[in-house]
């Protein structure tokens, strides 16, 4: 059997990954996706706790988070096509309207 | 397995905003006059504001919900932030063509979020009442569809929004592989009894709660989306989640930090005085130099995210009191000073509408309005008899008897500071000529009553608290002393 200790360092290197796409790449589509992996580490960590616990708590949670994660998903996109239809840039560098 | 029916009565006003915001969105379909569902939408408010007051204390699905004095308390100011801002929606968008239905339904559905979040006894509660809340201010930050600033103030909102949320996620999983446990209270227990108050773990997990509710209440050095956010969003919008959003985030922080995490206070309030001694320095020094009303006020609010962080600070329920006390002050003369610069509003003038020259010379042309927002500047500043003072008396005396005596020699020099770009409004006002070939600003008498209603009450709420605060002190307290 796997360690949990094992999990829980996938899911942290996973999670710095996701903080790395984040800040270092420029392009919209692709931090969002950071943000869905640095979630769905968070989910390999709940779900092996959950199974190490034996509790069904953190499982219940990861459904949470899934569902929550589509839901922000739609939002996200929506939001980014609404801005592509007045600019038609995916670049947060050339999205700058304000500054100061 | 046996199945029980959680006892429904302690969410009912959650509930009914959630179900009533539902059926608002169906029956704004036939309606073809958007006032009558900004009517609708407010007399759902009020009834939500009855039940919380009609509802008894009490804990429900297994623990995971709790509702109490300090809960309501938060919930009165939601409902009356929510209020206000539907109040001075309606010639903001009509203005702009982008009068819909589902505005109203995404302000009481991000209401019910932050209901929830001060009521939340279950790390999985919070995260849910928590999203509610956010996804529908993303939405509402970019509702003015056709206007870039708006779109890219949606997505700065979105992006680091959520970035934060995958933050308290991995905080979450930390806790509930240290203790099993999600519940607030017994994630307290838990931590105590198995000798955990030093695992390096459990502080990663409180760093990274500090980052989540950080980026959530606009604390430096998680400020950064705040200025372009508040700048970009509809007007209306920006007074809502520049008080709501940032008060739920309290909300949360208090319940977190004071029961979960109880046995680490020492450790959270080595974190916190420096983020909020920051916050103070970054907010009030940065809003000096700013052109653009909004994002002078966006400064001044992250400026008082970390005023009110002392009461946090403190750790005491007297402390957490002077921080809600400050809060719901800071609701009343905030959402004031955004009605001011909405009646101020020319409309779809390019990006001209917001600056501070605006204001020059406005004692002359509009006397009400420049009266108005000199009061709101002074209480902002906090000079008395305005409630801005008594506010910041409080949240300082009891800082002090706490002994944070330097965090509040800090918190009073930086306010000393935040006097300048204050007045720099009022004497923009009274001390200055109009300026030459603007385009005359909407006067008082043109401004829809919905807009003077939110003006009187907020007027005369700064000025009866300032004068008279000890209902509210009293109130305040006695929600607090669940800590």
């Amino acid at each position: 059997m796997i360690p949990v200790t094992w999990y829980m360092m996938l899911s942290a290197a996973i999670f710095c990954i996701g903080i790395f796409g984040f800040i270092a790449r420029r392009n919209v589509i692709i931090m969002f996706i950071s943000i869905e992996l640095m979630l769905n580490a968070v989910n390999i960590n709940l779900v092996a706790m959950s199974h190490y616990l034996q509790d069904m708590r953190g499982q219940i949670l990861v459904f949470f988070i899934i569902a929550v994660a589509a839901a922000e998903a739609a939002i996200g996109l929506a939001i980014i096509i609404s801005l592509f239809r007045n600019r038609a840039t995916v670049h947060v560098d050339e999205i700058k309207e304000m500054e100061g | 397995m046996n199945f029980q029916f959680p006892d429904l009565t302690p969410v009912l006003p959650e509930a009914f905003l959630v179900l009533g915001a539902l059926l608002l969105l169906l029956i704004d379909l036939s309606i073809k006059n958007k006032n009558a569902t900004a009517f609708i939408s407010l007399v759902l408010l009020m009834v939500t504001g009855f039940t919380v007051y009609s509802t008894p204390s009490g804990v429900t699905f297994g623990g995971m919900f709790s509702v109490d004095a300090y809960s309501s308390f938060f919930k009165y100011i939601f409902i009356l932030s929510a209020a206000m801002a539907i109040l001075v929606s309606g010639r903001y968008l009509r203005w702009r063509n982008e009068e819909h239905g589902e505005y109203y339904t995404l302000i009481l559905l991000s209401t019910a979020g932050m209901m929830i979040m001060a009521s939340a006894a279950d790390l999985i509660t919070i995260y849910l009442g928590l999203e509610l809340m956010a996804l529908s201010t993303y939405v509402l930050a970019g509702f003015i569809r056709g206007e870039v600033k708006s779109n890219e103030s949606a997505l700065k909102y979105f992006l680091l929004g959520a970035f934060s949320s995958a933050f308290l996620l991995y905080g979450i999983s930390l806790i509930y592989g240290l203790t099993g446990i999600t519940r607030l209270n017994l994630v307290a227990s838990a931590i105590s009894e198995s000798g955990l108050v030093d695992n390096p773990v459990l502080f990663m997990a409180l760093l990274m709660f500090v980052v989540a509710f950080g980026f959530k209440v606009a604390a430096a050095p998680f400020h950064m989306w705040a200025p372009d956010v508040y700048e970009g969003a509809p007007t209306p919008v920006t007074a809502f989640m520049s008080v709501g959003p940032k008060a739920a985030g309290f909300a949360v922080m208090a319940r977190v930090f004071l029961v979960a995490l109880h046995s680490l206070q020492a450790d959270w309030t080595t974190v916190l005085v420096p983020i909020a001694i920051l916050t103070m320095a970054v907010g009030n020094i940065i809003a000096l130099s700013q052109q653009n009303i909004k994002r002078m006020l966006a400064y001044s609010s992250i400026a008082h995210a970390g005023y009110a962080l002392i009461g946090l600070i403190t750790g005491t329920s007297a402390g957490i009191s002077a921080m809600m006390n400050y809060l719901i002050i800071y609701a009343f003369m905030n959402i004031g000073a955004f009605s001011i610069v909405i009646i101020l509003d020319k409309g779809r003038v390019p990006a001209s509408s917001d600056r501070l020259d605006n204001f020059k010379g406005l004692a002359k042309t509009h006397p009400v309005p420049a009266f108005l927002m000199l009061i709101f500047m002074f209480s902002l500043t906090g000079i008395p008899p305005t409630a801005g003072f008594m506010g910041k008396f409080y949240l300082f005396m009891n800082a002090v008897e706490a002994g944070y005596t330097f965090v509040v020699l800090a918190a009073v020099f930086f306010s000393v500071i935040s006097a300048y770009f204050y007045l720099r409004v009022v004497k923009f006002m009274y001390m200055e000529e109009p300026e030459e070939g603007e385009i005359p600003a909407a006067s008082m008498s043109t401004a829809p009553v919905s807009i003077t209603i939110v003006l009187a009450v907020t007027a005369l709420a700064v000025l009866l608290i300032g004068v008279y605060p000890e209902a509210l002190l009293a109130m305040a307290k006695n929600s607090a002393l669940i800590f």
